[in-house]
Parts: structure tokens; sequence; C-alpha cells
């Protein structure tokens, strides 16, 4: 059992501040680190990887500092975002390298397990270099799983993965996760952390905005104020009909184009036919306004 | 010294074009020897002069530049160094691990055609053995200095470069005193030693010159391993 802990933790580089007075704690499982990109999710992986230290505040992994020590690695395993790697090498040789750095004592055999555990075996006599982005990312992982590590920190692990290779890092990561150990993996698509994380952090603008399971934050997601813009064939008597209604928050006609924002969404959504029906108003459009992830943050952070 | 570092950066840097380049720098220099002692009568003192002015005050800081970038500047820029550092080894040893890849380069491939010039153009062994301790010192003390730039900064080669050509060769022969920070005239000091007397001078004493080249490869050996402790990774983000 191990747990990683970001203790008032801020990280600045030069004037801009890529992660504001974040805390928080990762157990056992499977925890997601979801933002929009530019949110600092790879400033916090690189300081609770101990690639970076941090401006204020400590980064420790079961109470030992990550920064300048390198003994965390005999319990860390680690997959960047950055593509490179030792391209000279094969696929396999990159993971002997890794057993053989960890000092284990059957390098051979440590990394014939990784390399099975990834599905790499056919391919692990290859040069790095010709392998795809998949395959790459997928030697790396063996090399971080080489020393079969109590905490696994994945930044962006899905980037460039077609959908079978998507699915078999769920179903490896679940394993771990079931196995008790800390996983922790960013991401910026909602789908992808819902479907994996018992434990979602959200950081928004390098600060931390929202935490729960996947129930709450989905609600939060949805349960927000929403705008709307609607076509129809009166906007007019629709726009008094509409602001009327206490889920209602806002109704503007400008230029011709009506404008609603709502208060709660499923409210709204049950209210706005209802409404037209009674005014004998026919809706041609009604679209989202906002529904850009960004969007979608920046309420979580207001809150 | 850990022998998986060696093995692999000896593989990423000697392998491919880095290689042939620094051979072919071997060849040019044992090629000059070869044309002049061909072209022209040559005395003991004048391979001195013309090892002095090719090996030590081009091809040498050349060389280190070189291989002393060469062993880590790579996998600094492209991020690949994460493989290394996160790792349970000290930094330390990933440090004195490529150190060696590299003076083991300047061994092979400076000090051996170094030596193989001054044979050429008709040194004597004494000679010969002067000439390859001298390179011998520069090229260690070259590869360590260049390897520790390049973990304190991105410009190494850039610095290295205004190093080896203005500081050596311009500011020292205006400055005299400049000449004891010269890396050039501590291996000189070396050579002098060790050659027949009044074939070399240099201008920096005996004792000064072997404290300076193994107290600076201790230190910024050691130095390097600190600041590649305090390494920060971040990406494109």
């Amino acid at each position: 059992m191990a747990t990683l802990t970001i203790d008032t933790c801020s990280r600045w580089f030069g004037n801009v501040v890529a992660v504001n007075d974040v805390t928080m704690s990762i157990g056992p499982g499977i925890t997601g680190l979801l933002g929009p990109n530019g949110a600092g999710k790879s400033t916090l992986i690189n300081m609770l990887a101990g690639f970076l230290p941090p401006s204020a505040g400590a980064v420790t992994l079961d109470g030992a500092a990550t920064w300048k020590n390198p003994e965390v690695y005999r319990a860390l395993g680690i997959v960047t975002e950055r593509e490179a790697t030792y391209d000279f090498l094969t696929g396999r040789q990159l993971v002997v390298a890794s057993a053989e750095l960890h000092g284990l004592p059957d390098a051979g055999a440590a990394a014939q397990r990784a390399l099975e555990t990834v599905a790499m075996q056919q391919a692990q006599d290859r040069k790095i270099g010709e392998y795809s982005k998949g395959m790459k990312q997928r030697v790396k992982m063996a090399s971080a799983l080489v020393h079969d590590p109590q905490v696994l920190l994945l930044d962006e692990p899905f980037n460039g993965m077609d959908p079978r290779q998507r699915l078999h890092l769920i179903e490896l990561l679940r394993r771990m996760g079931a196995e008790g150990r800390t996983v922790l993996f960013s991401s910026h698509i909602l789908e992808e952390v819902e479907q994996l994380a018992h434990q979602i952090e959200v950081v928004v603008a390098g600060r931390y905005a929202a935490s729960g399971d996947y129930r709450e934050i989905r609600r939060l997601m949805t349960d927000r104020p929403h705008q709307y813009t609607i076509a129809s064939s009166d906007d007019r008597a629709l726009a008094s009909a509409l602001v009327a209604d206490a889920s209602t928050a806002g109704v503007s006609l400008e230029d011709g184009v009506l404008r609603v924002q709502a208060r709660e969404f499923l409210r709204f959504a049950e209210l706005l036919p209802r409404v037209a029906r009674d005014a004998d108003v026919r809706l041609f459009e009604v679209s989202p306004a906002d529904e850009s992830l960004e969007s979608v943050f920046s309420y979580l952070v207001e809150n | 010294m850990n022998r998986t570092i060696v093995r692999l950066t000896a593989q990423g840097m000697l392998g491919g074009r880095r290689l042939w380049l620094l051979g072919a720098l071997a060849l040019l220099l044992v090629v000059i020897a070869v044309a002049t002692r061909l072209l022209a009568p040559v005395s003991e003192a004048d391979a001195a002069a013309l090892l002095r002015a090719v090996a030590f005050s081009t091809f040498l800081p050349l060389f280190g530049l070189i291989v002393g970038t060469g062993a880590i500047a790579p996998e600094i820029d492209d991020g690949s160094i994460v493989h290394l550092l996160a790792k349970p080894v000290s930094r330390h040893t990933i440090v004195q691990s490529k150190l060696l890849v590299a003076v083991g380069a300047v061994v092979a491939l400076a000090v051996v055609p170094t030596m193989l010039a001054a044979a050429v153009l008709g040194a004597g062994p004494r000679t010969v053995l002067a000439f390859g301790a001298g390179a011998l010192a520069a090229g260690a003390v070259y590869s360590v200095l260049f390897l520790l730039l390049t973990i304190v900064t991105r410009h190494a080669v850039i610095i290295g470069l205004v190093y080896a050509l203005i500081w050596e060769s311009l500011v020292g022969s205006f400055v005299p005193g400049a000449r004891n920070l010269s890396v050039q005239q501590w291996a000189l000091s070396v050579t002098e030693s060790i050659a027949p007397s009044g074939l070399v001078t240099a201008d920096v004493g005996l004792g000064l010159a072997y404290g300076l080249i193994v107290g600076g490869f201790v230190a910024a050996t050691w130095y390097a391993g600190s600041r590649l402790n305090a390494l920060t990774l971040t990406s494109e983000e």
C-alpha cells in the first residue's frame, strides 16, 4: 500500500504559475487526473515523479520526498508523455537495461515478464526507432513495470493509441488497481477517466477544482448553467414564455438570435418542449453554446 | 560505475554519425602528419611545434567538445534521459559511467592518433610518450568540462566553441595570466615534463598544472553529478 501526497504545493516557471496551491492524496486503486490541456497535469506528474521540485509545498511518497531521492524509484514506475527513447536499442534491450538499472537479480526473466504483460513479445527484437507510436508507448510501459512497482504514474497514456491498444491498457491498469497498487494517470478526456478511475481529481488552470468518483464529477459537470441558442417559429413568444419559469436564468433576443441561459440542465431539458408546445411555437434548432470542455472546467473552478 | 550505463552510452555516442566524425578527425590528424613528412624534412622541434598547433590547439578541444557533450546532450535534449533518471541509481554513478565512455573514446580516437602523428613525424619514443600523456590530460579534462557544461546549460556547444576558439587561442596569446586557466597550457606542462628538455615550453608550472588537472577533473566530475541530481525535466505542456 503506497500513498502519494501533494501538500499545499505550487510550482511556477518565472512569472507563470503552473500549479497553484494544490493539495491531494492519492492512495491505492486507480486515480484519474482530469483537466484541459495546459492545466498543469504534466507539471503535477513531473513533481510526483521527482523530476521537478515544487516551488512551495511538499511532494512525498509514503512520507519520503520524491525530489532528489533516487531511492523512491524502487517503488515507482513512470511512463512520461514524451516519446523519445533509445531508438538504437531493440524493445527487449531497453527493458533488460531497465531491469539491470533496478538491480534485479534476473534481469532477463523480469524483462520477459514485463514484455508479456504489455503483449510486446512479437516485436521485442525490432529496433525501437521502427516502432509505431503505440508500440513505443507499450515498450515504455514494460520498462516502467519491469521492477513490479507499487506506484505507477502515467502522463496522458491514451494519447495516440488505437481502440484495441486502449482496451488493452485499460485492462492492464484495472488489473494493477485491483492488486492494490497506486495508479495515477492524466487525461483531458472525461469519458476516458470515467471509464477507468474510481477516483477523479480535476485540475484547471493550475488549481485544484474538484474531486470524487465519476458520478459526482459527472453530476458537477451536467448540473451547471447551460447556454443555448434557439431558432423557432416565434422567438419572441418563446422568450416570454421561457422567462416565466424559475429554471431559466436569463433570456436575450439580439439580432434575431434567441439565447437562453438555463439554471439546471435536466429541468430545462424537460421545460423547453413543454413551454414551446403550450405557446404553440415550433422549435427548429436548439444548440448548446458552450459545451467546450474548457467552459465546463471554468465553471467548476468558479464554484 | 555502472556497466549498463556504460553500455548504453557507448552505443548511443559511438553508434551512427558521431563515430564517423570522430574517426575522420583522427584520420585527418594522421594525414596531416604523413603529408608534412612527405613534403618537407621535419626536425623533432618542427614536429613538436606542429603537434602543439594542430593537435593541442585545435584537435583536442574540438574532440573533447564532441565526446563530452555527446555523452549526455542528446538524451537531455530529447528527454530520453528519464530512462536513467527514473532508476534507483546515484547521479554520480551516471556521470562517472558516461565520463568513462568519453575518456575511453578520447584514448582510442585522440590520444592514439596524436601519438601516431608524433611517430610519423619522426619524434623519438620519449617525445611520442610526452605528447600522448599531454593529449590524455587535455582530452580527459575537456571531456569532463564539456559534460558538466551540458548538464548546466542548454548552450553547451556554443560556450564550448567560444572557450576552445577564443579563450584558448586568442585571450591566452594576449593576456599571459589567462594561460593559468587554459587546459591546453596544463596539458603542455605535462608534455614538457616528459619530453626531452627544451623541446616544449609551457607557461604553467608543473606542480600547478598537475594539481589543476587532477583537482579540476575530480571536482568537475563531482559537481556534474550533483547538478544532474538537480536536473529538472519538464514536458512541452
